[in-house]
């Protein structure tokens, strides 16, 4: 039977790891870390679950600890936020490279300077090109899912990779909504067993980790990375298959809002798109035909099933909680444009950059975006093609 | 009743204002309910000015943002109706709950209040002095609450106050919760 319970996101995914009861967690145990590793800790203080826990100096050194245990042979786990997820940022492409199925939990928040640790995308977008899958989720219950799955879908033979599951920091990591959480032992029996098919620890089997790889042979690797990458979504859908079954939720590589005879679309990450969702009623109750996407798998980007799922729209604001300096535009408006650029008959696209270091995002910001989109679809003109929101001029 | 409550908390650092959201969000789960609490974070301070916030519906609660229309807005700490407009965004039929030993129709003068707003008063400090031996207001406020909303049925706040605060107080400690909430529950005025 299924438990319902009023929890934070960091403590329903700290759930999640527990009822998973991975063999090792090393993690940093300070700021910019959240409560869900002191809760996590808790459990195995009180006898609630068997991992053994390192409490190390840095995330670098966190991330390191995990790479061993992971090649020794244990499923592992460690979570990060912010200029945490900054200081792994090296040692994130070792256990991708080296294909180790990490699993870690991350709380989205703003990087340093100036100095903030609220609600902003910037770090996990840092680390998009690191090898490893990304799951992103609108609330707790979807962080909790995410993780569960993420077991699944990093230790899958056709992939063994490490995996990243991202939350909002603050507005879903600590507040409080109903959750529903699934019995120990249909997530135990859900993530099965996990192997290891060259563990360092098999004496009898001496193999080496993390080789010299000359030039004769390193592109080869990362091709066949890219080629281990191309396998994810379909794994990611049949995992999603198999949780539909222990748990009614059904998930996908992206969640489509209204979207199939929409004219206008909002494309937007994690707890914002809730929030759109409510104002894309008010306008369809006024006869105005809006729609969302929010992707899920963010990392390998399923470009083509998104441009499908775009490709018959006027108009589109991709709503973007990071920026990108340097002239560019925000990195999910990137992607969403480059998932479009093949296609005869294309949408306009604005990027609106919202929400930055924790500011709210507010219905009023969905309204402006969608207003402004059924103007472009009207006369097709654009104003500007990256606009900030919610921000003093 | 409405589809979705939306709640707004005043109060400041240390009287268990964001402990009093997040024990009502957890009573109100009941009956299938929807419910999210969250504070406004900032630097948190002892005695700082600081907000919480409650939706509790039927439907799924997706709407992540602060609450900017409270239906209910519950004043912790009657020194901010002097520097915070609490009546700010509340709805035309709003219920403001005021910890104060003042009166109704003086809290409502003060406030301005609009025709069809209703103000309530409780001496929340005073029920917390007597059941606690400390200025914690938050248990009465919660039964406050819970008397003039209707949410929860006092017995059900009652279980839930246990629950929260068993985990980290003596059992003193929880009876002296409970009485209070239940006062608070009892002696809230309308006016």
């Amino acid at each position: 039977m299924a438990k319902i319970a009023a929890a934070t996101g960091n403590e329903a995914v700290a759930n999640a790891l527990r009822q998973v009861n991975p063999d090792v967690c090393a993690a940093y145990p300070i700021t910019p870390q959240t409560d869900m590793m002191q809760r996590f800790a808790s459990f195995v203080s009180d006898g609630k679950v068997k991992t053994e826990v390192i409490l190390v100096e840095s995330e670098h050194s966190a991330m390191s600890a995990c790479v061993g245990a992971s090649a020794a042979g244990g499923r592992v786990v460690t979570a990060t936020s912010s200029q945490g997820l900054a200081l792994m940022w090296e040692i994130l492409f070792i256990a991708s490279g080296t294909r180790l199925p990490i699993v870690m939990p991350v709380v989205n928040r703003a990087l340093s300077a100036p100095l903030n640790i609220h609600g902003d995308h910037s770090d996990a977008m840092g680390a998009r090109d690191a090898g490893w899958v990304q799951l992103w989720s609108e609330n707790a219950q979807e962080a909790y899912d995410n993780t569960i799955q993420a077991f699944r879908i990093a230790e899958h033979m056709d992939i063994r990779l490490p995996a990243m599951t991202c939350m909002d920091g603050f507005i879903i990591s600590h507040s409080i909504e109903r959750i529903e959480y699934l019995d120990d032992d249909a997530v135990k029996n859900f993530v099965g067993e996990y192997l290891q098919v060259n563990p360092l620890l098999d004496l009898g089997h001496p193999v080496s980790y993390g080789p010299l790889i000359l030039p004769d042979y390193y592109m080869e690797f990362r091709r066949a990375h890219n080629e281990v990458m191309s396998k994810v979504a379909k794994v990611v859908l049949d995992v999603a298959k198999d949780f539909e079954k222990i748990s009614g939720r059904k998930y996908g590589l992206f969640e489509t809002y209204r979207l199939d005879d929409a004219e206008i679309g909002i494309v937007i990450l994690n707890s914002a798109a809730g929030t759109s969702k409510d104002v894309i009623d008010e306008f369809r109750g006024k006869g105005i035909k809006a729609g969302l996407l929010k992707p899920r798998l963010y990392r390998p980007f399923p470009y083509k099933e998104i441009a499908d799922a775009l490709k018959h729209l006027k108009a589109i604001c991709v709503l973007d909680r990071a920026d990108a300096f340097g002239g560019s535009y925000g990195p999910l408006y990137i992607d969403i444009a480059t998932s479009l650029y093949g296609c005869k008959e294309k949408p306009v696209l604005v990027n609106k950059i919202y929400g930055l270091g924790g500011r709210d995002y507010l219905p009023v910001h969905a309204e402006q975006a969608i207003n402004e989109l059924v103007e472009i679809a009207k006369t097709g003109r654009v104003k500007a093609v990256k606009e900030y929101i919610g921000v003093r001029e | 009743m409405k589809d979705t409550i939306e709640i707004r908390w005043h109060g400041r650092g240390g009287q268990g204002t964001v402990t009093a959201a997040k024990v009502l969000a957890d009573a109100c789960l009941s009956g299938g309910r929807h419910v999210q609490a969250f504070p406004e974070y900032g630097p948190e301070r002892a005695g700082a000015p600081l907000r919480a916030y409650n939706r509790i519906s039927a439907k799924e609660l997706r709407m992540h943002c602060p609450v900017l229309n409270p239906y209910i807005v519950s004043v912790v700490d009657a020194t901010l109706l002097d520097s915070i407009k609490v009546t700010e965004g509340a709805t035309k039929d709003a219920i403001f709950v005021v910890n104060t030993s003042k009166d109704p129709a003086e809290i409502r003068t003060k406030l301005s209040t609009e025709a069809g707003q209703k103000v309530f008063t409780i001496d929340a400090t005073k029920i917390a002095i007597e059941c606690i031996g400390r200025a914690l207001p938050n248990a009465p406020m919660l039964g406050a609450v819970c008397k003039v909303t209707n949410l929860v049925s006092l017995e059900h706040l009652l279980e839930d106050v246990k629950k929260s605060f068993g985990k980290k107080f003596s059992q003193k400690i929880i009876d002296g919760n409970i009485e209070a909430a239940r006062r608070g529950y009892e002696e809230v005025k309308e006016g």
